[in-house]
C-alpha cells in the first residue's frame, strides 16, 4: 500500500515510531570526516526527516547503528557472571540502501545460522525494521546492479523523498494505520532503485580457490598499508574479537566485550606463541576479497558483497576492490597456465 | 534461547604436571565429549584460548594447557585450589568410527598428542576393534615429554616409537623426526589403514607427504587444525580457512578436504 507524506506528516510518523523503537538514519556530521573541511554521513539517532540525509551514500554502513561496534556480553564477578542487559530498551527503526538491506541477509547468515544462532544478535534483530531509502540514481563506486542487490521487498517501509513530499510503500501491516493516519494522499507506490552502475564488476566462472596461488596479490603487499577501514565501513563484515576489561586494579569485577575486528588488520590471526597465518596484507587482501566473492558463496549459495562499493570509497591507498575483482580473471588465466 | 558466550565455572580436580610448562588439568564436566574438541577456557580480565581435550573420564575432562600466552601464563600462575571458566565442547572431534577394526597410524607432534589422545586411550583399552596400530610420537627434547606414565601403558597396547628431534646423553627414547620412521611403518594392507597426523603445522605437512609416499590414501588422513579463536561459534572469523570454520567444521579434517584449505 502507498502513500504520499509531506513534511509534517512524515516528521509525525517518525515521532508516533520513536515510542516504541529508536531511530537510526544517515545523518550529516560537518567536518567529520578524514580529510579536512569534508562533511562525514554516518549513522546516527533521528527526530525529523530534514535530519536524514537522502542525496548522498553513507561513508559508513547502517551495521554501526544495528550491532554495537563494541558490545558488552557479560559481567563478572568473582567466580560469578551476569548476561548483559540489551544495548537498547526499544526496538529499532533503521533508514538503508537496498545494498545495505541485502547485507542484512548476510549478518542473519553469519549470525543465525552459521553454527548455533548468537544470542546477542537475536535478542538486537527481533526487535528491528528496516526503511528502504530508495536510490534514483547509483552513488560512486556503486556496483549493486551486478551484484544483484540494487532491488529489495523485504522492507517495512520504504522511502522516496520527491520535491517536498516523501513517498512511501508500505509492507508492514502493523504500520499501516499510523501511516494513513499521517499522510497526504494514498497511491501505488514503487521504491526506486538503480538499473545501471558506472563501475562492472565481472566474477568468473571458473573462479576457484587457486585464484589464492596467483600474483595478482602480490601488489597489494606494499600497496594496502593494512588500516582495515575497508571492512569497518562493509556492511557485512562480521568479524569480532573478545576483550576482557576490569574496572579496578584487584581484578575482582569486569567484563566481556566484543569489537568488531578486522581481517586486514595485524593481529587478527595472531595464537599465543607467536604463530600466525597471512603475515603479508597482499594475502589479507587475496583472504578479504575471495572471502566477499568466492568462498561465502560456496558455502551459503550468494556472494556476501553487495557491491556498495564504500571500501572504494574510503580506501586511503584508493585500492580499489571491483578493479580486483575485475583482475579475478585474469589470476584464474595465470594460475590455469601455470597448471598445464 | 541458549546464550553461548557465557562460560561455567568448573572445578580444578587435579593438576598432573608432565613439564614445567606443561600441565594437564583435570576439569570437573558432566557431558559428552568427543577426542579431538575444544574448550573455551577463559580467566576474567586475561580472556579466552582455545584447549583441545586430552582425556575424557566419569565427570571430568582434562585439557592439557602449555604456558605460552596471556590467559595460560595467568592459569599456571593462579591454579592452586581454582577453578577455571569454561564452554564448550566445540568442534567436530574425532569419529572413532572410521578407525575401527582397521590399522591406524598415529602421529603426534609436541602438544599435538593432547588431541589425538582420547584415540590412542579408546584404542588402548579396545585392542580387538583394530588390526594393528602404531603411535609415532615426537617431542623436542626428553625434558619435553607429555604423558610419560601413559607411554609405559600404550606399549602394552600398540607399537609405540617415541622420538625426541635432539638429547643429550643417555635416553629411554630414539632421536630423530617422526618422518623418519614412515618407512619403517609395519602395515599389512596400506591402501586401507588410517593415518591421523596432528602437530605443527610443518611437521603435519611432512608427515602427510611421507604417508602419501608409502601408499597411505588421501582419503585415509586426518588432520587436526589450530588457529585463533575468539568465539568457537562459526561468528568471529578469527578460525575461518577458505569456506571452512575450523571451530564448526573441524578442527579435524579429513586430508581430501584439508589439503584444499589455503589460510
Amino acid at each position: 500500500m502507498g502513500f504520499q507524506l509531506n513534511e509534517q506528516g512524515f516528521d509525525a510518523l517518525l515521532s508516533e515510531l520513536s515510542r516504541e523503537y529508536v531511530i537510526y538514519a544517515p545523518k550529516c556530521f560537518a567536518g567529520g570526516n578524514t580529510f579536512t573541511d569534508v562533511d562525514c554521513i554516518r549513522y546516527g539517532t533521528v527526530k525529523c526527516v530534514r535530519d536524514i540525509v537522502f542525496d548522498r551514500k553513507s561513508d559508513y554502513s547502517f551495521k554501526e547503528a544495528f550491532l554495537p561496534v563494541s558490545e558488552t556480553l557479560f559481567y563478572f564477578t568473582e567466580g560469578e557472571t551476569r548476561e548483559a542487559d540489551a544495548p537498547r530498551k526499544k526496538g529499532a527503526v533503521i533508514f538503508l540502501r537496498s545494498c545495505d538491506l541485502h547485507a542484512v541477509k548476510r549478518l542473519d547468515e553469519m549470525y543465525l545460522n552459521n553454527g548455533p544462532e548468537d544470542f546477542y544478535y537475536r535478542r538486537l534483530r527481533e526487535n528491528t525494521k528496516f526503511i528502504l531509502m530508495g536510490c534514483s540514481q547509483s552513488f560512486e563506486n556503486c556496483f549493486c546492479v551486478d551484484m544483484d542487490s540494487s532491488r529489495s521487498d523485504n522492507y517495512s517501509l520504504s522511502v522516496d523523498r520527491k520535491g517536498d513530499y516523501y513517498y512511501v510503500d508500505c509492507r508492514d501491516e502493523s504500520l499501516h494505520a499510523l501511516l494513513k493516519n499521517n499522510a497526504a494522499g494514498e497511491l501505488a507506490v514503487e521504491p526506486e532503485y538503480v538499473r545501471e552502475n558506472k563501475v562492472h564488476v565481472h566474477i568468473p566462472d571458473n573462479l576457484s580457490i587457486q585464484a589464492a596461488k596467483s600474483t595478482i596479490w602480490d601488489e597489494y603487499d606494499s600497496r594496502c598499508i593494512a588500516c582495515g577501514r575497508c571492512n569497518f565501513v562493509c556492511p557485512t563484515c562480521t568479524c569480532f574479537t573478545m576483550q576482557d576489561l576490569f574496572y579496578s586494579e584487584n581484578g575482582k569485577a569486569g567484563e566481556r566485550r566484543r569489537v568488531h575486528a578486522s581481517c586486514m588488520v595485524d593481529g587478527f590471526t595472531d595464537v599465543a606463541g607467536g604463530g600466525s597465518c597471512r603475515r603479508k596484507n597482499g594475502e589479507r587482501m587475496r583472504f578479504k576479497v575471495l572471502h566477499k566473492v568466492y568462498d561465502f558463496k560456496q558455502r551459503n549459495g550468494y556472494h556476501m558483497c553487495v557491491g556498495c562499493g564504500r571500501c572504494d570509497d574510503v580506501c586511503p591507498e584508493y585500492i580499489s576492490f571491483s578493479n580486483c575483482v575485475n583482475r579475478l580473471g585474469d589470476a584464474m588465466e595465470e594460475v590455469e597456465k601455470h597448471e598445464k | 534461547m541458549r546464550n553461548e558466550y557465557i562460560p561455567f565455572l568448573s572445578e580444578i580436580k587435579e593438576v598432573i604436571r608432565h613439564t614445567p610448562i606443561e600441565y594437564t588439568f583435570r576439569m570437573a564436566y558432566k557431558g559428552t565429549v568427543k577426542p579431538g574438541q575444544f574448550f573455551e577456557v577463559s580467566i576474567p580480565k586475561y580472556g579466552e584460548a582455545p584447549i583441545s581435550v586430552s582425556g575424557i573420564g566419569d565427570g571430568y575432562v582434562d585439557l592439557t594447557i602449555r604456558r605460552v600466552g596471556k590467559v595460560t601464563n595467568e592459569i599456571f600462575e593462579n591454579y592452586a585450589g581454582g577453578s577455571l571458566f569454561l564452554r564448550g565442547p566445540y568442534g567436530n572431534g574425532f569419529d572413532l568410527s572410521n578407525y575401527r577394526g582397521r590399522e591406524i597410524v598415529i602421529m603426534a607432534g609436541g602438544t599435538g598428542l593432547s588431541p589425538v589422545k582420547g584415540i590412542v586411550d579408546y584404542f588402548a583399552d579396545h585392542p580387538q576393534e583394530h588390526s594393528g596400530m602404531t603411535l609415532i610420537a615426537g617431542f623436542k627434547t626428553p625434558n619435553d615429554i607429555l604423558f610419560l606414565k601413559e607411554f609405559a601403558k600404550w606399549k602394552r597396547a600398540m607399537d609405540v616409537i617415541l622420538t625426541v628431534d635432539c638429547a643429550e646423553g643417555d635416553t629411554a627414547c630414539q632421536i630423530g623426526l617422526v618422518t623418519e620412521y614412515i618407512p619403517e611403518l609395519k602395515v599389512k594392507d596400506i591402501r586401507n589403514a588410517v593415518a591421523v597426523v596432528v602437530g605443527p603445522p610443518m611437521m603435519m605437512r611432512f608427515s602427510v607427504q611421507g604417508l602419501l609416499e608409502r601408499g597411505f590414501a588421501e582419503k585415509n588422513i586426518w588432520i587436526s587444525q589450530e588457529r585463533k579463536m575468539c568465539c568457537g561459534l562459526g561468528k568471529c572469523g578469527h578460525c575461518k580457512i577458505g569456506d571452512r570454520y575450523v571451530c564448526l567444521d573441524g578442527p579435524v579434517f579429513n586430508y581430501t578436504e584439508g589439503k584444499n584449505l589455503i589460510d
